[in-house]
């Protein structure tokens, strides 16, 4: 009988350094392709044994047949590890876990705002490409996406490279503070939104990004008229089974794990402030 | 003695000298009184309770109390004076925010004493004349008070209070023929496996519910080294038998020279494991080694782990 | 309805103990029952309840979980898992048999926990319904009736001996392989047993003790009751309350480095440890206080809200005889119950 506990072994067949703190690790099964199927949003858990295993985003869209991707910002025991790696070493994989963002229903045919702060662009990115493979279920797309510095913007690369020519995206970057080679908006996020002056019509708006972001930017969204049935986030609290029997990532009567991580903000405001 | 205790404190707190009281707090049974702030005249009167029972030894809610506002009434028996000096001597009390009175103790009972005599269904234990009357719903039963005090009572090394504020009830004298190193020497008479498999037997009961930990007065590091991850020996169960002895060595070796006897591991100890036993071996051991030396008696007093003399043995 | 006569209760463990491991409640010695495995001479405990719960046959203390071998890049997952050996536990009270339901609907829910699942099919349980209760039980307060326990087998303890009662096809075939020792007998002995039990019961100090002020849906009455604040904080973050108790079911999962790999184990874990929701940026509950609630609210809130208004209490009253300060769930439910303001 299966067991969700044993994790799959996978190689780490690309390591990317992203920004200074944060590296995309791209990951194969031993016989090639993908170690299993994902929607937009999920997690898994990752672990390089003996070390820790730790719950991550997978930020690759499902569309991607080839591989999956992790971002990984570097902020704990197993992630120091993981960004100590080098390519072709095997690392553990299991999920995929959680309910993804409502790609098949509630997104489709809508507009869509993606705001996103730091590694918050990592399970945002799922959802993006997924988004862009699957160009005609969805309307028009903005992506509002800030960092301390350029240096620390994730997926830079792809960003400008190909989100921004994708017919009908529009990508907002800013950075916190001024710096030298940056012609583009300098300011936090949550004020950005509100400048941006997006309309609630028929749109939703998906962010992901440090609480404290999250915190500035939903009075923002409410003031333009948005609804909170609109908007989703995505949360993490300390996991270590997944599937919502370890006990550690309910909030109220909720598992992070299992009954989230995507969340709609009318569904969060029915749970305890305890996140 | 609870009439006179509360008395005192409600005359405290409505003076103004103290504003809130460390005491206990009335249970759903006779015996099952926990550690309580009272800040009121009417929760003091509502709740405020005294007994045989209040075991528990308060001095170490006075490392978060006393950092708090204002000052606090606490109520020490004798053996909690001890912790409380310790924990004056390394600091981790404020001296200025507590207000310490000493209640007269001779000894607490322990239900497990009157539970394993069969007594079950417990609705109601009167004390007099040096004998519990205890009502069950399957009747009533007379106890002598003796057979139902504490282990820990029973050697009592102590009825002196080494600090206080004010009195309640006598001070009373050290008790030089207290007999607690008798398991101790029983235990150094064994040979070594007799010794092993008397520990393994103990300790493999273990739960690891940190229990002992938690309570210990002496145990107060802001973060402990089986809990901290990057210890690597931060373990929420015996990974094997090894581990399961280690951590309650490792920790009585930590409170060596500090462990005033206080007796709350072995008190606490879901799983009765005489834990007090490696402690009172280290003491027993240091007065050996060092000299006579009484944890927390008094706080200016040089520890004999802490100071190096050149008479100090060696191995 | 089977009858066991008072001298062949040793014959019967015997006979069990030839087929399949038998565990049943024996004094350790300090007083307390545990858990045991009979072998001859094994004396059975008639203590109201072990030391520990019987939770511990399904869901151990710790538990390996798989192996790797590393070698280079190479990491080779080894799947350890093996098929567990039928085994019997005897003399478990109704509490501990109303726990294992709370166990099931959280680890035999998709995906199911193979591991909880390979113990629970090879369990029988035999339990053993109480003559004597004590002034800490209140199973009756969540519906369990301690003169009627459920399990595979019940068994009632009447003046001349056993009343067996087969409840599940398990507890059947138990009763037809021991069946030489049994007699038939009708339910007049067990309902004089029950009666007793009863009345007793409805003498106990918590007999009136109900579940009005908690439950299923009360998440925004409770959650910011000021009177968390003093019920905690005596509170000494020990783990002895989720230890000991029937229901408590968290789990952390570590790796240990045996020399020769990785051997990868689950044990248990507490709510009220400071280290159960740390994070690498943060703790969302920092204080006992947040701890405390959460162990509370689980049990009468949380599980309720996602278990049909079922309670994640079966009231063993270990808690209630082992907390070190004497702080536990008939307090919370009393406190909740008295300061609601609706």
């Amino acid at each position: 009988m299966e067991e969700t506990l044993i994790p799959y072994a996978g190689i780490v067949t690309k390591i990317t350094g992203q920004t200074p703190d944060v590296k995309t690790f791209r990951v194969e099964a031993p016989e090639g392709g993908k170690l299993f199927e994902h929607e937009p949003g999920q997690c898994a858990m990752l672990s390089v044994p003996g070390i820790s295993e730790a719950m991550i985003s997978i930020t690759s869209s499902p569309t991607n047949k080839a591989f999956m991707e992790f971002s990984v910002k570097k902020c704990g025991c197993l992630t120091d590890w993981l960004h100590s790696m080098e390519e072709g070493q095997m690392i553990t994989v299991r999920g995929p876990y959680g309910r993804p963002f409502p790609v098949h229903d509630e997104l489709k045919g809508k507009n869509l705002i993606f705001v996103a702060g730091g590694i918050g662009l990592a399970p945002l990115r799922s959802v993006i490409n997924f988004v862009r493979d699957n160009r005609a279920d969805y309307g028009h797309v903005d992506i509002v996406y800030g960092s301390r510095s350029k240096d620390d913007l994730v997926n830079y690369d792809e960003i400008v490279g190909e989100w921004m020519h994708t017919p009908d995206f529009n990508v907002h970057l800013t950075i916190d503070r001024e710096q030298e080679g940056w012609d583009g908006h300098v300011g936090f996020v949550p004020n950005y939104v509100k400048e941006l002056d997006f309309k609630p019509e028929n749109t939703c708006v998906l962010i992901c990004g440090p609480p404290i972001m999250i915190k500035f930017t939903l009075p923002g969204l409410i003031e333009l008229g948005f609804d909170k049935t609109q908007i989703f986030t995505t949360m993490e609290l300390r996991m270590k089974c997944g599937i919502g029997k370890c006990g550690r990532c309910n909030i109220g009567n909720k598992y992070v794990c299992k009954d989230g991580p995507v969340f709609r903000f009318d569904q969060l405001d029915e749970l305890p402030d305890e996140y | 003695m609870q009439k006179m205790m509360e008395k005192r404190a409600l005359e405290l707190l409505a003076d103004g000298t103290v504003s809130r009281v460390l005491g206990w707090s009335a249970g759903e049974f006779p015996y099952d009184m926990t550690p309580a702030v009272f800040e009121t005249a009417e929760e003091l009167q509502d709740g405020f309770v005294y007994n045989d029972f209040c075991g528990a030894n308060l001095s170490k809610y006075l490392i978060k109390e006393s950092r708090k506002e204002g000052k606090i009434l606490v109520f020490l028996k004798p053996c909690d004076t001890y912790s409380f000096n310790q924990l004056l001597a390394e600091h981790r009390i404020i001296r200025d925010n507590i207000y310490v009175i000493g209640i007269e103790c001779y000894g607490k009972a322990d239900v497990e004493k009157l539970k394993a005599m069969g007594l079950e269904g417990i609705t109601g234990i009167y004390m007099k004349d040096g004998e519990y009357t205890v009502e069950t719903v399957y009747g009533s039963q007379t106890v002598k008070a003796y057979e139902a005090m504490a282990e820990r009572c029973l050697a009592c090394k102590s009825k002196k209070h080494v600090v206080y504020d004010e009195l309640i009830g006598e001070d009373g004298e050290v008790v030089t023929d207290c007999n607690r190193f008798d398991m101790v020497e029983q235990l150094e008479a064994m040979t070594p496996e007799q010794r092993f498999a008397f520990w393994r037997g103990e300790l493999s009961r273990c739960i690891r519910c940190n229990a002992c930990r938690n309570v210990c007065p002496a145990c107060s590091c802001e973060q402990c080294v089986f809990d901290n991850p990057n210890s690597g020996v931060a373990q929420k169960a015996a990974v094997n038998s090894f581990e399961e002895n280690m951590f309650h060595i490792i920790r009585a070796f930590h409170v060596a020279g500090r462990c005033t006897d206080c007796g709350e591991c072995s008190r606490v100890c879901p799983q009765n494991i005489p834990l007090h036993l490696l402690n009172r071996k280290f003491i027993k051991d240091m007065n050996a080694f060092y000299g006579e030396y009484q944890a927390g008696e008094d706080p200016d007093k040089k520890p004999p782990l802490g100071t190096y003399t050149l008479g100090d043995r060696e191995a | 309805m089977k009858k066991l006569s008072l001298a062949k209760l040793n014959d019967l463990f015997a006979a069990i103990a030839q087929r399949e491991a038998l565990y049943l409640p024996v004094d350790n010695g300090t007083g307390k029952a545990e858990y045991t495995k009979w072998q001859e001479g094994t004396v059975y405990s008639t203590a109201l309840n072990t030391g520990r719960s019987a939770k511990d046959f399904f869901f151990p203390q710790t538990e390996n979980l798989m192996e790797f071998k590393m070698e280079g890049k190479r990491i080779d997952v080894i799947d350890t898992r093996e098929e567990c050996e039928d085994f019997v536990i005897f003399g478990v009270r109704a509490c501990d048999a109303a726990s294992f339901d709370i166990l099931d609907r959280v680890y035999l829910t998709d995906p199911v926990d193979t591991y909880y699942k390979n113990r629970r099919q090879h369990g029988t349980v035999v339990t053993m319904a109480c003559g004597r209760p004590a002034e800490t039980c209140f199973c009756g307060t969540f519906g369990i009736d301690a003169a009627d326990p459920k399990g595979d087998v019940t068994c009632w303890t009447v003046e001349d001996g056993y009343v067996l009662r087969a409840n599940t096809e398990k507890g059947e075939a138990l009763l037809a392989a021991v069946d030489g020792l049994l007699t038939d007998t009708d339910d007049k002995a067990v309902q004089a047993a029950q009666e007793k039990t009863r009345a007793i019961l409805a003498k106990l100090p918590l007999a009136a003790l109900s579940t009005e002020g908690v439950g299923q849906g009360l998440t925004k009455e409770l959650f910011d009751r000021p009177e968390w604040a003093s019920l905690s904080e005596a509170c000494l973050g020990c783990g002895t309350c989720t230890f000991v108790c029937p229901t408590c079911q968290c789990y952390d999962i570590r790796d240990f480095d045996t020399g020769h790999g990785i051997q990868r184990f689950r044990c248990w874990d507490s709510c009220m440890y400071s280290d159960f929701t740390k994070m690498a940026h943060g703790n969302p509950r920092v204080s006992q206080l947040e701890r405390f609630r959460q162990r509370f609210m689980h049990k009468l809130v949380y599980f309720p809200d996602n278990n049909d208004g079922l309670f994640g209490c079966v009231g063993c009253g270990r808690c209630l005889a082992r907390c070190p300060i004497s702080m536990n769930i008939v307090k919370v439910m009393k406190t909740l119950a008295k300061g609601g303001n609706k």
